[in-house]
This record gives structure tokens, sequence and C-alpha cells, in this order.
């Protein structure tokens, strides 16, 4: 009998590197998208996309790279169902 | 169409039912993350994943030429009455798992099925043991470890990255990214599962002459297939959902859309590198791994291990059902109508079970209930008592959650007190 450890390892390699890539990218575009929580509470809760009060332009632009990113991913899984 | 026997009849009812059942058991596996974080409302959740399902059905153009991936032997004489047999134990151990609310994989029930009414019918030199271990037992194991890890690492990076931001100014962020992510399992697990009916329809024609041999499914039965599993998705089996989405851990949205997107990229990375992991235990892995990624998150490793028992099961449960009913099966017609009423009258003894305590759509993020505490998992708490501490996880909730918190409070072990 032979176990294929070459398949399991590369789907484990790359289901790990795939995972923490694309939840690290969606997280620093939501970071990016968000301001820091501020001592006061209140003030306007809408995080994303358009709303986002207190990030700087670099800080929005770069968010919307990272979803761009994502959304690239996504599609790339699309196609590997579809193919 | 015109020379359907009344068996080979009878198995593609049958196998559209399994595809049924198949769909109201994973439903779960996109979308229970999806309905406890709040993402999406559950009717609408199922909806979307029946969709998705639906498409993905007609999507892939890879037809499931053999139906167990050479588990047994199909050339050796595989006749209708075995497959029959074999879809009947499968269905019945997914409605068995469905009323303990237990998420089990569809496939090897399916498997187990076959296995266990070709071992009757043909004998032990139909089934490839190696087979058997390649792609049942190895991906069993590797499943929840590949898709636990990845998420775990993942759930913590994403809580670390956003820990000066406020919950409730990422959760939405993290609730659409969720969806997407679960968009991507449906899609998936439509083009395998429903693929896996039409194989078994088509290999119950081609026994039957009615189509010649490796030729593609007719269309009708691509249609049929993709519907029964998208109502069957739509249906939800709601019992499963409450336990993956809060039965295991309370899902908070970084969690789900971590598990989620865990879930998506192990089951896309496995089947594009030939290394097929089953859907529900890499989707009930990654649910564990987001609870142990949380720091204050509470796993119910109870409920989790009677998961792992309900997975050890099903190969051998399902196998001994379609063992008994190919025995009968094989007594000719009469045999064959017998299983069947049996089947019937079985499925509708475990709805009326169901229907003592429903689950639905209104009630599928409650938890409070008691749950019966049988031997292994009393035994399984001893070895690994819960971290009963960490009652109070996140205080500080951003999702509109107003369940009762259920505490995790060392219920008395009375061996099985069966309170359902």
């Amino acid at each position: 009998m032979s176990i294929d450890w070459a398949a399991l390892g590369q789907v484990f390699g790359i289901s790990l590197a795939v995972t923490v890539a694309m939840v690290g990218v969606f997280t620093l575009g939501i970071v990016g998208s968000s301001r820091k929580a501020a001592p006061e509470q209140g003030g306007t809760a809408a995080a994303m996309p358009g709303g986002a009060v207190g990030a700087s332009p670099l800080a929005r632009t770069g968010a919307y790279a990272c979803f761009a990113v994502c959304a690239a991913v996504v599609a790339y899984g699309i196609y590997l169902i579809v193919a | 169409m015109e020379h359907i026997t009344l068996l080979i009849g009878i198995v593609i009812v049958t196998a559209l039912v399994f595809d049924f059942t198949n769909g109201f058991h994973d439903t779960a596996n996109a979308m229970a993350t999806t309905i406890s974080t709040g993402a999406l409302g559950p009717r609408v959740a199922v909806a979307m994943s029946a969709v998705l399902n639906l498409v993905g059905a007609f999507l892939s153009v890879e037809v499931a030429k053999t139906i167990s991936g050479g588990i047994i032997d199909e050339g050796s004489g595989i006749q209708p009455e075995v497959i029959f047999a074999g879809l009947v134990g499968a269905i019945l151990w997914n409605l068995v798992t469905w009323l303990a609310g237990l998420p089990s994989s569809s496939s090897h029930a399916l498997f187990g099925g076959l296995i266990g009414a070709t071992v009757v019918s043909v004998g032990l030199d139909g089934v490839n043991g190696d087979a058997i271990v390649m792609k049942v037992l190895i991906p069993a194991v590797a499943a929840p470890i590949v898709a636990g890890i990845a998420t775990l690492a993942a759930t913590r990076l994403t809580y670390r990255l956003g820990r000066d931001r406020s919950p409730e100014d990422t959760a939405k962020g993290y609730r659409a990214g969720q969806i997407a992510s679960a968009a991507l399992v449906s899609l998936a697990h439509g083009t395998n599962d429903a693929q896996k009916t039409m194989g078994v329809i088509t290999l119950a024609l081609v026994t039957g002459g009615v189509v010649a041999p490796d030729s593609d499914p007719p269309l009708w039965v691509i249609v049929s297939a993709g519907l029964a599993i998208a109502l069957g998705t739509y249906l939800g089996g709601w019992r499963i959902i409450r336990t993956m989405g809060k039965g295991i851990t309370d899902i908070q949205p970084p969690q789900g859309f971590a598990a989620q997107t865990g879930a998506a990229t192990v089951i896309l990375a496995s089947s594009h590198i030939g290394f097929a992991l089953s859907t529900t235990q890499v989707c009930s892995g990654a649910v564990m791994g987001a609870g142990v990624g949380r720091k204050g998150a509470v796993v119910r490793w109870s409920t989790a291990g009677r998961m792992v028992v309900a997975w050890v099961l099903t190969l051998p449960a399902a196998g001994l059902v379609a063992g008994a009913a190919a025995l009968l099966a094989d007594q000719g017609n009469a045999g064959i109508t017998a299983v069947a009423v049996l089947a019937v009258l079985a499925c509708g003894a475990i709805w009326m079970l169901s229907r003592r305590k429903p689950v639905d759509h209104t009630n599928v993020n409650e938890v409070g209930i008691q749950e019966p505490v049988g031997a292994v998992t009393a035994a399984l708490r001893s070895v690994a008592p819960p971290p009963a501490g960490a009652a109070s996880a996140a205080p500080e909730d951003g999702t509109s959650d107003d369940t009762p918190e259920q505490t995790p409070t060392p219920i008395p072990a009375v061996a099985s007190s069966t309170t359902r």
C-alpha cells in the first residue's frame, strides 16, 4: 500500500499558506479601511467600503488593493471549480 | 429512455433521494457559521447555497465515471440491486446523523453503503482495501487536522492584525468576506456531490442497457440530480447547522471568516491536487480551529467528540445497513420491494422522531439544550476536561447575539440519558 504523502504534504502546505495569506490580506484591508478604535464610543459605525472615517487616503487605497487581491483569488477559486 | 425497468427506476429514485439527503446534510458546511455570525439570515443563506449548488451541478464538465473512485470493483458484475442496497444504507445513516445533529460525510456514507452491499452480494473480492485506506481513512484523519491548523493560524493572525480595531467596525467587512468564502464552498459542493449522484444514475442506466457504456449522463439526469441536491440544501439540515454554527464553539465574525476561508481553500487545494478531502470534515475541522484560535473562546470538545464518533461509525454503519438490504434485495423482486418498504418506514420513523423537537430556521441559533451525555463523551470529557474557567467568552460581543450563553457547566455524566 502506498500512501501519497507528497500529495498530502502539498495539500497541507498550500492550504496553510493560502488560508493564512488570504485572511491576512483581507484583515489588512479591513484594518486599512476602518479607523482606529477611539476611546470615545459612538460616531459612524459604517466601516466599509465608503464610509471609512479616519482612515487616511493612503490606507484606504491600500485596503482597496487588498480587497482586489482577495477578489482575484476568489475568481481563481471559481476557475478551479469550473475547470 | 423507454426501456427503463422497474428496478432501474427504483435505483434512480433512490439515488435522487440520497442526493436530497446529501444536500440538506451538507448545507451546514457552507452556511452554518455564516448563519451563526449573522452574515446572512438563515433563509437567505440556504437559498443562496441551494442556487449555487444547482449552478455547480451544471458547471463541471468532468463526469463522475466511477461512483466509488475504485473502492469497489465496478466491473465485476455489480448489479442494480447492489447499488440500490448501498444507497438505502447511505440514506438511512444520513438521516440518523441528521436526527442527532451530527455532521458526517455523505460521501463516506455512500462508500460504506456500497462496500457493505458489495461484500454481501459479490464477496470481499469486490472491495479494494487499499482504496478504502487511501480514499476514506487517511482523508478522514487528515481533513480536520489540515483545515483546523490552517484556520487556527489564520484566526490568530486576523485577531492580531485587527487588535486595535473595534469589533463593531470590522464585523461588516468580515461578514462580507465570509459570504464570498461560503459561496465558494457551496459551488464546489454542487460540482462534486451532484456529480456523484449523476454517476450512480448513469451507472444504473448502463447496467440496464439504457445508455451506452462510458457515455455522459443524459441531460435529464443532470437536471434532476442538480434539482434534488438544491432542494435538499434549501430545506436545510437545521440540526446540523446548529451543531456546527453554535454547538462546537461560539463563532464571531472574524472566526467565521477565517473558518470559511480555510475550508474553501482546503477543499479547492485538495481536489485540485488530487487528494480529495471530505467537505464535512474539512468544515468541522475549520470551525474547531477557529474556536481554538480566539482567546477566550470555548470549544465544546464533548460535541466535537460525538462528531468524531459519528465519523468513525459512518462507514461501518452504512455498510451494515446496506449489507442487510443487499441480503434481502438478492431474494428477487419481493426482497427489493421489502427493502423499499422498510426504507420508507424507517425514514418516516426518523422524521416522526425529529418532529418531537423540531429545529428550523427560527431557532437554529439557539443553543441551550442540555445535551445527552453518552458514555463515550463522558469518557472523553474525563480525559480532556473543557476549560470551564473561560466560560464567559467575549463579554464585549459585537454581534447581535441575543441567545443565552450556554455555560459549559459540567453536566453530571449520567450514562446516555436519551432525553431527546
